[in-house]
């Protein structure tokens, strides 16, 4: 089959239209999950699916589109999705997050401050942050409802019992705009306070056929205790690779004697850090001039 | 005074068979009622009538809410009736199992109901929980520890922490000391009755253990077939019953 059979963006027309009907309410009830009839989409489920719904109903022929997985561009994952909407779409790509307009994300938020124009969309697993305490869809529904959120200090309170601290290092339950919990999906919680942006964040669950969205400059409140606050974390350690000191880090082991180096997971921030000549502890010799 | 609770006619049908029928009587505040009859005579529809989780065809539970005075529950919102479930009301079940979050440590559980109604600080919660885990007899070491790896008594006075920790005003009890070994149940109702005295709870028991209503109910009501056969105090009702089936109950103790 040629490209030519595909309807611009894969989905057909009727299909975007109900996932913009879906957005559209969502940023209008920001933090609220909206149920959407997710489609089959030629990929697995827990590589995107929602995600990619969400972006092929935003996506217009004059977008460029950006496709991250854990702050990385050249992850299998985010080199498909790009490829599909390239194939499918014929729109422009980039790896930089300052000329993208559409950015789909797996687990970060790019370290780049994102600014109006530009669209975050996220790919989530579980959208309901209540799932765990609260096994029952009906039952969190209702909690949502309602405004019944102590249970969500339940597990926090949990984790400072058995670990001293909040040990909750990603997906950390947020309070949107003063009401709904939110599942930011599994990003960092070092990822939490970026979650007030000025862009447009879209929230896609394929599995669940859930929609949610925080629209530009929305209140994002972390859920802590007044004597255990909300602490955005990351590995104490600066970047070996461009020598940032407060960007999110991976930890790359490198032999089997453990050696081991720190890298910023977002890949397109560390490139162009070192393009502008920044160096870390275990860059290569510069060349000798 | 005006009664705690006040229950109307409350009747609730199953179908074409009748769950329970007409029951009508005041709780006042500080007092213990005990609802007492065989299996499938209808006490435990009564108490989910009572207690809200279950709409009874016709009838009142008209509850003295703190804030606004007499109230019917059944027609209230949700919201409110919830709010009101995770005050002042307290339900503590048969099953510990079906009370207790089982993956949720035994603090996290006291703690749950105090979070839920705005508690936002750690130390607080905790200091709450620990002291209510002494009240009830469960030493403070335990407090990390998850339900599961507790005994079903244990259990069962997790149960009664979680729910009295917000200092609620009725209580509701189904079987309390269902499914526990003799010596536990007495230890249970030993707290129990201590609690209930020391902090003026009200409540309403229901069980088949005559036993139980002896030491805990001020008043009691006998059930058959759905219909309140006998009222009276407790003492009165056990030492003098006057419709037959009571005296076949009373009769049916075994002694040791």
């Amino acid at each position: 089959m040629t490209e030519q059979a595909y309807n611009f963006a894969y989905l057909d027309e009727q299909t975007k239209r109900m996932i913009r009907r879906a957005l559209l309410k969502a940023l209008a009830v920001p933090g609220y999950q909206v149920p959407f009839a997710s489609r089959e989409m030629p990929m697995p489920y827990g590589w995107g699916t929602g995600g990619v719904q969400v972006t092929a109903a935003c996506l217009t022929p004059e977008d460029r589109l950006k496709v991250i997985d854990q702050g990385a561009d050249d992850t299998t994952n985010a080199v498909s999705i790009r490829k599909f909407f390239e194939r499918t779409a014929e729109v422009e790509t980039t790896e930089h997050t300052a000329e993208a307009t559409v950015i789909q994300t797996r687990h970060r938020i790019p370290e780049q401050p994102l600014g109006e124009g530009q669209i975050l969309v996220y790919q989530v697993p579980i959208p309901e942050p209540l799932r765990f305490l609260e096994p029952r869809e009906t039952e969190t529904r209702k909690m949502h409802a309602l405004e019944e959120y102590g249970l969500m200090h339940v597990k926090l309170y949990e984790d400072i019992a058995h670990n001293g601290a909040i040990s909750t290092a990603y997906a950390y339950p947020v309070k949107v705009e003063g009401r709904y919990v939110m599942d930011p999906s599994p990003i960092p919680k070092f990822d939490n306070p970026r979650l007030e942006s000025a862009a447009i964040q879209l929230f896609g669950a394929g599995r669940e056929q859930r929609i949610y969205a925080l629209p530009p400059h929305t209140r994002v409140v972390s859920l802590d205790f007044e004597d255990h606050p909300f602490e955005a974390s990351k590995a104490d350690h600066d970047c070996d690779l461009c020598g940032c000191g407060t960007s999110y880090l991976d930890e790359v082991i490198t032999d089997d004697a453990g050696g081991r180096m720190f890298v910023c997971s977002d890949t397109d921030f560390c490139a162009s850090r070192q393009a502008d000549g920044h160096r870390g502890a275990l860059s290569p010799q510069e060349e000798l001039a | 005074m005006t009664p705690l609770l006040s229950v109307q006619g409350v009747t609730k049908h199953y179908g074409a068979r009748l769950g329970c029928g007409d029951v009508n009587f005041d709780l006042w505040p500080g007092e213990v009622m005990g609802i007492v009859g065989e299996s499938g005579s209808g006490k435990s529809t009564l108490l989910s009538c009572l207690s809200g989780q279950l709409p009874p065809d016709a009838g009142k539970v008209v509850f003295d809410t703190r804030a606004d005075g007499p109230r019917d529950v059944l027609t209230m919102s949700e919201p409110e009736r919830r709010m009101l479930a995770r005050t002042d009301w307290a339900f503590v079940h048969q099953n510990a199992r079906d009370g207790l979050r089982m993956g949720v440590s035994a603090g996290g559980n006291v703690g749950e109901r105090l979070m839920a109604v705005g508690a936002r600080n750690y130390a607080d919660i905790r200091a709450q929980a620990i002291d209510w885990l002494g009240r009830v007899e469960i030493s403070e070491d335990r407090v990390d520890d998850r339900p599961r790896a507790f005994s079903g008594g244990m259990q069962q006075r997790l149960q009664i922490a979680r729910n009295l920790v917000t200092g609620p005003r009725l209580v509701f009890m189904d079987e309390p000391t269902g499914g526990l070994d003799v010596s536990v149940q007495a230890r249970l109702l030993d707290l129990l009755r201590g609690l209930v005295r020391e902090m003026g709870l009200s409540a309403v028991i229901v069980t088949h253990d005559l036993a139980v209503v002896r030491l805990l109910a001020d008043r009691l009501m006998v059930m058959k077939g759905g219909r309140v056969v006998e009222t009276g105090l407790t003492d009165q009702v056990l030492d003098d019953p006057q419709h037959g089936y009571t005296q076949l109950l009373v009769s049916s103790v075994l002694q040791v």
